[in-house]
């Protein structure tokens, strides 16, 4: 059984190939076996999010194409055995994917026997943004708690109920969730940043993962880890309750409060 | 920048944003929500044919899409002037 999960928001820079990246290590952590695939035609990024961009022979339009096989185009991944790359192309045309083509991956990933593919959506709500979409059971929408990401991602909800297999189908249609994601817990708490419980209200939508506002997102893309890897960052335990959570499990949010300042910090600052 | 500025607060805007967007996601989804792309086209087509024969008023013209148990329906309702007055033609 093979459950596909589009990443997904709209506006752009919010942090999807982020999001993704750390959701595919995560369950691949646990031992899924999971391909994350690129959906972003000419701006191939995930690649370096993974720190695979070296290793990129063959991309998605190939197989799509005929170039090559799928198997030749998967790259796996040097830290967990069962986590596989698929890299967009870097051609200029816009049509490069098709329907049948993403189908026909989809297909031959499942039969292969992989349990989670992640879909990393452009920005946008173009053909790529749809296809990245069109045939996922679920949706983790990310979205800053800002305006006009949140505007976005609603439109985007728009799309995931209306132009989508399952939506098509009648049968439930995509499963969402909100993950929010550059939170910071102190301008929320001095009301400059809209809470978590605000962008809820407004979208109508599940909460999956919080994740705060940390440097460390920049220093693991400069280096090529996804943020959940690095184990002592925030943004790293916020994302692994999130796989938590989209595995099924029940967790308490996290780093969602101003934590309390000790004497010294008071003092001296930090 | 002067060193006030350390001290200085940005304003607490946050429930700003969620006002407006509260009002603009329901306008929005309330223009989407109404069924599919189509259907603010086809009442505007189906407007002109209309008048050809009676005068209606625009807002007489009510295109709807229900679902009813797992079937969409294509509704359509248009309220005739009292006495029917004849089109110009």
């Amino acid at each position: 059984m093979t459950e596909t999960i589009v990443v997904t928001s709209g506006k752009g820079g919010v942090g999807k190939t982020t999001t993704s990246a750390s959701l595919a290590c995560g369950l691949a952590r646990r031992g899924k076996k999971v391909a994350v695939i690129d959906f972003d035609i000419g701006l191939r990024n995930l690649d370096l999010i993974m720190g695979c961009e070296r290793r990129v022979v063959y991309d998605f339009v190939n197989v799509i194409n005929g170039d090559c096989t799928l198997k030749q185009a998967l790259i796996k991944d040097k830290r967990f055995d069962t986590l596989f790359v698929l890299a967009a192309s870097q051609t200029r045309d816009k049509d490069a994917l098709t329907s049948e083509g993403v189908k026909k991956v989809l297909d031959d990933l499942s039969a292969d026997g992989f349990e989670y593919i992640i879909c990393d959506s452009p920005a946008g709500i173009e053909k790529g943004a749809h296809l990245a979409m069109y045939f996922a059971d679920r949706a983790v929408v990310v979205v800053n708690p800002e305006v006009s990401s949140v505007r976005d991602s609603d439109r985007i909800l728009g799309l995931l109920a209306s132009k989508t297999h399952r939506a098509e189908q009648g049968n439930g249609g995509v499963k969402e969730h909100l993950l929010l994601t550059r939170y910071s817990p102190k301008r929320v708490e001095t009301g400059e940043m809209m809470s978590v419980s605000d962008v809820q209200e407004i979208l109508g939508l599940d909460v999956v993962g919080v994740v705060p506002e940390s440097q460390d997102v920049l220093s693991a893309s400069n280096a090529g880890t996804p943020v959940i890897l690095n184990e002592t960052s925030d943004a790293s335990q916020a994302y692994d309750d999130a796989v938590s959570r989209l595995l099924g499990e029940q967790r308490p949010l996290r780093f969602t409060d101003v934590p309390k300042k000790g004497f010294f910090t008071r003092m001296f600052g930090g | 920048m002067g060193l006030l500025a350390l001290f200085r607060r940005s304003p607490p805007t946050a429930h700003v944003a969620k006002e407006r967007l509260r009002i603009i996601v329901a306008q929005e989804r309330r223009a989407r929500g109404g069924g599919p792309d189509y259907l603010p086209l086809l009442r505007r087509e189906l407007l002109e044919v209309i008048r050809k024969y009676v005068n209606v008023d625009p807002d007489a013209i009510q295109v709807n899409v229900e679902r009813e148990e797992g079937q969409e329906v294509l509704e359509l309702s248009v309220a005739l002037p009292e006495r029917s007055a004849v089109a110009p033609s």
